[in-house]
């Protein structure tokens, strides 16, 4: 389970995160909805310690994440980036491997590229894929490789940052579809940041919606339509009109 | 208010000097300690040592080449002021392993290496590659920094050596095929002035710029803007501040090698 209470960060004067309080039960998935610039990101951030809160307290399964033993604590997490940040100087099948062949998870190199090819035929991509470069990929392909990445060490945390940004409809449904089952067949508490709706609902077990810094709603998906929050109401009709203003 | 403003000001000037000159301090201690303390990356050595050793070769030799020419035809015209075109062969020797070797070679590799460092390092901040790293249990100093740092720092006294000797090379042709000299005698000349010390002060300064030269490639790709502008801003600062410092550092290290 992870746990955010009073969780702050500012950049300058700008207050991106004011004492946010969010819960993710195990084995849930849990989709952060909100506009360009709201602090989606910096919140995922915040969690896996690539970006230090101001103030408030982070837990993993009841432990602080600002004292546990680093290593460890990341060998936990798989992420997919909202651009690939697949490595360019690396074969496929070492960047989706890249955690097995160095640290506490070390493999051989053949059985690593073995599972680095199991991981890529679950998302979709045949063998010959993984002796390419990822600037020979489409970005479709780009994103699938980098999930395989996200879950080829089987973490029990994935979040997923804009998963389908920059995809047509066809294959955001593929990678909403693969998201959900992976998640549900790994049995992975999964985090995803979007404005996608569609994604939302594919995705989602329970929506916290980011606004203006603080948790505006939360609750599961399913009653996510029917809420009479105005701002939740705005952001999944795209309405120009409402509390949340167009120009930001 | 405005009585403040110039205080203000300079309190403001004197907080970015600092910065500017702890944060790559402390980001070259945390980069020295690394190269110590496992795990190491020896793949990525390895491929850091043929960017900036072998793939610098051509440029260095070159840079020598023309260098140790230029220099034989200056010394030759200013030594005959005062009848003394003889040493010619000393001083080109001199000249080329005490201070144009090692500071064009670091200046070349600055221009080649610090910029191509700081282009794919920052490439790969703004499009979250380093974040990347850290989710994937990897440091970031560990695996981009310290291979680089290293292979440069390894690297650069032997192009200083191969520069030295090509540099001297094109002054011995020049020297005999322009300047009438002959060709053992000078060979002679220039092995008999030459010291140990001469061509070893070369090479540990060859290896203080190749550190560096890396470290600021490093330092500024990591710490580049967002963007395009940013990693094209973090390019130029990168090979700006390799060259600056190649200078002072050549100036500490000569007073600190030849006057004592």
């Amino acid at each position: 389970m992870i746990e955010l209470s009073g969780v702050t960060k500012a950049f300058g004067a700008n207050r991106v995160l004011q004492r946010i309080d969010l819960t993710v039960p195990t084995g849930t998935s849990m989709v952060i909805i909100g506009g360009s610039g709201t602090g989606k990101s910096v919140l995922l951030k915040c969690i896996l310690g690539l970006i230090r809160p101001d103030a408030g307290m982070i837990r993993l399964d009841g432990q602080d994440v600002a004292t546990a033993e680093r290593e460890a604590f990341l060998a936990r997490f798989g992420m997919l980036f909202q651009g690939g940040a697949l490595f360019d100087s690396l074969k496929v099948w070492e960047n989706v491997a890249f955690r097995l062949r160095r640290g506490a998870l070390k493999r051989p190199r053949e059985e690593a590229r073995a599972i680095a090819i199991e991981k890529l035929r679950r998302v979709g991509l045949g063998p010959r894929v993984a002796d390419l470069f990822p600037a020979e990929l489409s970005g479709g392909m780009q994103k699938r490789v980098s999930l395989a990445r996200a879950i080829c060490a089987e973490p029990e945390v994935i979040f997923f940052d804009e998963p389908t940004t920059g995809l047509d409809p066809i294959m955001s449904g593929v990678i909403n579809a693969l998201i959900r089952e992976i998640v549900t067949e790994m049995g992975a508490t999964a985090m995803t940041i979007t404005h996608d709706m569609t994604s939302v609902r594919a995705i989602a077990d329970h929506v916290a919606m980011l606004h203006g810094g603080v948790i505006r709603w939360t609750g599961p998906v399913a009653e996510m339509d029917t809420t009479p929050d105005p701002y939740v109401q705005q952001f999944i009709h795209g309405r120009a009109q409402g509390p949340i203003e167009s120009v930001r | 208010m405005s009585l403040l403003a110039p205080v203000a000001w300079a309190g403001r000037a004197a907080l970015h000097l600092l910065a500017g000159i702890g944060r790559p301090t402390i980001f070259a201690l945390q980069v020295i300690s690394h190269i110590l303390r496992p795990p190491f990356y020896p793949r990525e050595f390895a491929h850091a040592l043929f960017q900036v050793g072998w793939f610098s070769l051509p440029v260095v030799g070159l840079t020598a080449l023309f260098t140790g020419g230029a220099l034989a035809l200056q010394i030759y015209s200013g030594g005959a002021r005062f009848n003394a075109e003889v040493v010619v062969p000393a001083i080109v020797a001199i000249g080329m392993v005490r201070e144009l070797g090692p500071v064009l070679g670091g200046l070349m590799v600055a221009a080649r290496v610090a910029s191509s460092i700081a282009a794919e390092v920052g490439t790969m901040k703004v499009t979250e590659q380093i974040d990347a790293l850290v989710t994937l249990s990897t440091d970031p100093i560990k695996y981009l920094a310290v291979p680089r740092v290293l292979a440069a720092t390894l690297t650069v006294p032997v192009l200083v050596a191969v520069g030295d000797i090509i540099g001297i090379a094109g002054g011995w042709v020049v020297g005999v095929q322009r300047l009438g000299f002959n060709a053992t005698t000078y060979l002679v000349n220039t092995v008999d002035i030459l010291e140990f010390w001469d061509v070893g002060s070369g090479l540990v300064k060859g290896a203080v710029f190749g550190f560096l030269v890396a470290l600021m490639g490093v330092y500024h790709g990591m710490n580049s803007g967002r963007g395009a502008q940013g990693v094209g801003r973090a390019t130029k600062t990168a090979v700006v501040a390799a060259s600056v410092l190649i200078f002072a550092a050549n100036y500490v290290l000569t007073e600190l090698f030849f006057t004592s």
